[in-house]
């Protein structure tokens, strides 16, 4: 077997030419065949562990890669466990091959150089993925990714309902605490040391900040406190009308579902559009719920994989990343009966034998209309969340 | 020389004299009954000759069996056989699997020598048993017959008639010696029961 | 080599708690290279102090901790003292082992199943009874007082002191005592409590500092039920250690040696109040005073016992419920639609982290059975008792776990072992070794020295007297050590979690992440699972020597 870092700078050099970038992948694929692949993705929800589960069925069959997903409860373990290793001296043959990540832990995998790789450009679906209509594809957060991750799933905020019991939702920060004063208990978002629960202050930020431009930078401590003051304003409202009287938050967005399905709340903020769409599918939800997104947008993100500098299978990681990107991954995880969500890749580019895949898209009961999710909004710099989620924490430990 | 044998035999336990100096010899088919009140170190005499005396005693002196000294040999090699008042027959094994318990491995006939030994015990066809399921004297003579298949060149008892009742006694007596006398092998039985002494017959050592 | 067994036995144990102590105390006190720590000082201690929360999650800790043990213990003595000589007591007892098989893990989700505002005894009552369309807005787990989390320890606990109570009383020659009180005109209540308190206390001491620190420093139990801002002490570090930008790493560092003093503090302070009660008591037990005969206590006790044993065998089946269910809308009492699709679906993913479970509980409970075996019978052969030094094997039952695991797991990174089965194995026999040896000292200790020794005069060798004389007659108390070691281990969460590197997760770490999560029909699933494996084992380690001795009326 080639070294890892012969095979780095064999790979580096071949990948010029498109020939040469073929038999680079052949050797990919040969140097994956047998190997294990440990996805450290979070295990909080169901039907991406039901979507992980038979991604691994499917590179077991196509590339004899044995998959397994380490199902954290937060992505954060991860991001440590390389860290821990890196302390260790442990520079190759390391714990963790393939993480789900964004935000900031991948920034902060970034910062410290822990990421294998340029690589997401080498995997020959990448070609495919739609980078000019989607950018959040290539810039992660305001973080170029410089392909030290692969996409592999969109995401856009929606605001998920019972519309038997709330006809019509709010569509703005301002609708929203108006309507929690007026239903007191009837509102929850997860909590802020959840990737969800973070994006709900970030999401009433962009709203509410006085200048939307600062959030694509780093936040400063000069321009920080005036550009979270409303929301806090907001919060401090809007915080002993929530459920529990804003002393208890669900741990995870698929736990605020529990709440919903409950009758607990009327009102919850998901990551997927079709969360109400696959949730009646799965006996999650009633089948009168739906999903709506904001009079001024809401916020979109894309969902990467990368690969640790020290992956003990960093080959097998790549044909895993690249099986993700493929027409049949994608077509199914845009399944409302499976995941729903957006693809990441330009559909029209796709060759005829992988774009099959989408075929007809059944029309199920709680997608929401363009109109109705509204307009993709960019993610601020991640230094935002980090910031607002400590904030928080200030906040509501007492 | 054959029989058992044993030179100026003292234990101590903690320092202090239980037992002893106490020299004895037991040609093959003599009986000696050694009398004495309780805690006396009867019966750790015996477990001294067994070879299986607690570490908290101390021994000095010597026993030699059919010429050989004893000392430093593990007690399975030994063949010395020993009864207790309990019949002690292991609760996990049957009657037949405690007679083959004791029998040599490389005997041939192993099933022939137990139901012998069932016949002798006056036990035919108990063979497969539950041992909780016999009474106190077949029991007893269960475990009579267990120890002599081992083959003993010589057998200790320790009160070995002490727990049966009053009328069982004086068979079990009988039944015994008139065993071990067949086997002629030396017998040295400890007891406080003057009954069990004149049973024996033989010399009687009183502590 | 045998007498090599108990110090061999105690550096297996010994010498990673302790090197997981040192662990976690150099970084505490700023001494950590790979974050650029190299002085000594209270730096980490002063970031640990202002961290928001702090002291409300010390108060909740402490609070909980001795609560659920007062209750636990005080719901234990009362039942003995009510029951005692009943056919209730007799029937208590059946249900200690099942109950003490089950995980703790899967006990806290379907108690949760059960008392949440949306669970399961709000769906019976509601609407009819409590006029509620929707679950009320009323946090009846997660309460900010830590009383669910109290509730959930106790289902636990109690049934655990009450099998040491009913060991205790096996060794101590009670009925006769007590008869003697009875006929002295005494009550029943004060009888036991002036006669068999005192006696059965000093024997149960153990267990009872054991449930302290437990209940001071579990963290599975506590992910289900505590509250969450802040949450109890040891969720925190847990919390903290898994922080990206390992910020909190250092001042994890610090409150795990913060919550290890707690604990130590803590038993102190139970031992004075132990010797203030025994002192406040003197005069009490001696002053003639006889008591009525307690009917309302009595009934008292047995009615909480019965709730809390009903609770949990509830907690099971809701666990069952929710696995089978299709879709269960609040207020429903049961759910509309049932399905077996739960478990079809998960039965692929389920399949690994069982056979982890399976494999690691059975190749720690071999281990330590074996260790055990070995301490005993180099105990027996030489007549020494090792009590002394191997008290200290209780040592992981009283120092909380993530305060050793926390620089335990640094120290496994380092020697390249973090992750391996090895790893996992050994810290899973850290917890499993205490129960199987508990379990097997005292019946081995008891077993008639005269059958070995009659064995041997018989020329047996002394392998052959082991094999064939002392393991078939200890083979029941050796299943029931064995099923008590697999079901400690199948129950492990945090050793899991740390030694398993996340490349091994078992049936408790699956069922604990899921727990946060939203689908109760795959927690269902899981934590059914999770309950059921011990349970099994424990049925077929006791079907086994009675099938072997169905005819054996002497090993009954």
């Amino acid at each position: 077997m080639m070294k890892r870092r012969e095979f780095m700078i064999a790979a580096g050099a071949l990948a010029a030419t498109p020939a040469f970038a073929q038999s680079s992948w052949n050797e990919t694929l040969a140097a994956a065949k047998g190997k294990q692949v440990f996805f450290n993705a979070w295990g909080g929800d169901e039907r991406t562990n039901a979507f992980i589960a038979w991604t691994a069925e499917r590179v077991r069959a196509a590339f004899d890669i044995d998959l397994r997903h380490v199902r954290l409860r937060d992505t954060a373990e991860a991001v440590q466990r390389v860290i821990a290793e890196k302390a260790a001296g442990r520079d190759s043959g390391g714990s963790v091959d393939l993480i789900w990540i964004n935000g900031p832990n991948f920034l902060a995998m970034k910062e410290q150089r822990l990421h294998y790789g340029p690589f997401a450009e080498r995997l020959p679906n990448f070609r495919y993925v739609d980078v000019t209509g989607k950018p959040s594809n290539v810039v992660d957060f305001t973080v170029p990714v410089d392909g030290y991750a692969a996409p592999w799933r969109l995401a856009q905020i929606v605001y998920v309902y019972d519309s038997a019991r709330l006809p019509k939702p709010p569509r703005s920060m301002a609708a929203m605490l108006a309507w929690a004063k007026e239903n007191p208990g009837r509102l929850t978002h997860p909590t802020a040391r959840n990737f969800l629960g973070a994006t709900f202050l970030k999401q009433a930020l962009y709203e509410l900040t006085p200048d939307r431009t600062l959030l694509a930078a780093a936040p400063t401590d000069a321009n920080y406190d005036a550009a979270v003051a409303p929301l806090w304003a907001w919060y401090d409202a809007l915080r002993p009308n929530l459920w529990r009287r804003g002393t208890q938050f669900p741990e995870s967005g698929p736990a605020q579902r529990t709440l919903l399905n409950d009758g607990e709340i009327d009102l919850m903020i998901s990551f997927n559009p079709a969360e109400a769409a696959v949730s009646i599918a799965n006996n999650l939800l009633p089948a009168t719920a739906r999903a709506t997104g904001l009079e001024g947008g809401t916020i979109a993100n894309t969902s990467f994989v990368s690969i640790p500098y020290n992956a003990a299978n960093p080959a097998a990681a790549m044909v895993v990343a690249d099986f993700l990107l493929s027409g049949e991954a994608q077509a199914r995880m845009n399944d409302p009966r499976h995941l729903g969500n957006p693809t990441v890749l330009d559909i029209d580019r796709l060759p005829p034998e992988q774009k099959k895949f989408f075929g007809e898209v059944p029309s199920i009961p709680g997608m929401p209309t363009a109109a109705e999710l509204g307009r993709a909004l960019p993610e601020p710099h991640p230094g935002w969340m980090t910031r607002l989620a400590a904030d928080w924490e200030k906040r509501v430990l007492r | 020389m054959s029989g058992l044998a044993f030179r100026d035999v003292t234990l101590h336990v903690a320092g202090k004299k239980l037992l002893g100096p106490l020299s004895l010899d037991l040609a093959p088919g003599a009986v000696v009954t050694i009398m004495g009140p309780s805690g006396s170190g009867k019966s750790s005499l015996l477990a001294y000759l067994c070879g299986t005396l607690d570490r908290a005693f101390a021994a000095t002196g010597s026993a030699m069996l059919d010429g050989t000294d004893l000392t430093g040999v593990a007690p399975e090699k030994r063949r010395i056989g020993i009864l207790f008042q309990d019949d002690l027959l292991f609760p996990h094994l049957s009657v037949a699997g405690n007679l083959a318990f004791a029998i040599p491995a490389n005997a041939p006939d192993r099933k022939v020598l137990v139901d012998a030994a069932l016949a002798e015990a006056e036990l035919d066809g108990y063979g497969a048993r539950d041992p909780t399921t016999l009474s106190g004297g077949q029991r007893a003579r269960v475990s009579l017959m267990r120890a002599l298949l081992a083959e003993p060149r010589a057998i200790l008892l320790d009160e070995p008639f002490s727990k049966l009742d009053a009328d069982l006694r004086g068979k079990m007596r009988e039944f015994v010696f008139a065993h071990i006398r067949m086997r002629k092998i030396p017998c040295l039985m400890v007891t406080h029961d003057e009954a069990d002494a004149a049973a024996a017959g033989g010399y009687i050592l009183r502590l | 080599m045998l007498r090599l067994a108990p110090p061999a036995t105690l550096l297996i144990f010994l010498a990673p708690i302790v090197a997981g102590l040192l662990g976690t105390a150099l970084p505490a006190f700023g001494w950590f290279p790979a974050l650029g720590g190299h002085e000594f000082g209270f730096a980490v201690f002063a970031r640990l102090f202002a961290q928001p929360g702090l002291g409300t999650s010390v108060a909740l800790t402490l609070f909980t901790g001795f609560l659920a043990t007062a209750l636990s213990l005080t719901l234990a003595l009362a039942f003995c003292a009510a029951a005692y000589g009943t056919r209730g007591f007799a029937t208590a007892q059946r249900f200690l082992a099942p109950l003490l098989a089950t995980p703790h893990a899967a006990l806290a989700i379907g108690f949760a199943f059960l008392v949440a505002p949306s669970g399961w005894i709000a769906r019976l009552i509601s609407p009819e009874l409590s006029g509620w369309t929707r679950p009320p807005d009323i946090a009846t787990i997660q309460d900010p007082l830590g009383l669910a989390f109290v509730a959930g320890l106790m289902l636990k606990e109690t049934p655990y002191l009450l099998l040491c109570l009913v060991a205790a009383i096996g060794q101590a020659d009670l009925a006769r005592s007590l008869a003697t009180a009875r006929m002295l005109g005494y009550g029943k209540f004060t009888a036991w409590a002036k006669i068999a308190i005192p006696r059965l206390y000093p024997q149960i001491r153990l267990p009872v500092y054991a449930v302290l620190a437990f209940a001071l420093s579990n963290v599975d139990v506590a992910l289900i039920l505590v509250p969450t801002n802040p949450p109890s002490l040891s969720v925190l570090i847990v919390r903290w250690i898994s922080d990206p930008h390992l910020d909190l790493f250092l001042p994890a560092t610090a409150a795990g040696l913060l919550l290890f003093a707690l604990v130590v503090v803590s038993i102190g302070v139970w031992r004075l109040g132990e010797i203030a009660i025994a002192h406040l008591a003197r005069d009490w037990l001696t002053n003639g005073e006889r008591g009525s005969r307690g009917a309302i206590r009595n009934s008292t006790a047995r009615a909480m016992l019965a709730l809390l044993f009903g609770l949990a065998i509830a907690a099971l089946i809701a666990l069952a419920v929710w696995s089978f269910t299709l879709s269960w809308r609040f207020p429903d009492a049961l759910p509309d639609r049932w399905t077996n699709a739960n478990w079809l679906r998960e039965a692929p993913s389920l399949a690994a982290p069982a056979t982890t479970t399976l494999f690691v509980a059975l190749c720690a409970t071999a281990i330590a059975i074996l260790l055990s075996v070995l301490c005993l019978e180099n105990e027996i052969r030489t007549g020494k008792r090792a009590t002394k030094a191997l008290a200290l094997l209780y040592a992981p039952l009283l120092i909380p776990q993530v305060s050793f695991l926390i620089g335990a797991q640094t120290l496994l990174v380092r020697l390249n072992l973090d992750g391996g089965f090895v790893a996992l194995v050994w810290a899973h026999l850290l917890f499993v070794l205490p129960y199987v040896f508990l379990a097997l000292a005292d019946p081995w200790r008891a077993l008639d020295p005269r059958y070995a020794r009659i064995a041997a005069c018989l020329g047996a060798s002394p392998l052959r007297v082991f094999f064939a004389v002392k393991i078939p007659l200890l083979l029941r108390p050796l299943m029931v050590a064995a099923a008590i070691g697999f079901a400690v281990s199948a129950a492990l969460y945090l050793p899991t979690l740390f030694a398993g590197s996340g490349r091994w997760t078992s049936l408790t770490t699956e069922a604990v992440t899921l727990a946060s999560g939203g689908d109760r029909r795959v927690l269902g699933v899981y934590a059914f699972t999770q309950a059921a494996l011990p349970l099994i084992v424990y049925a077929m380690a006791l079907a086994l020597p009675a099938f072997l001795y169905r005819n054996r009326k002497g090993m009954a």
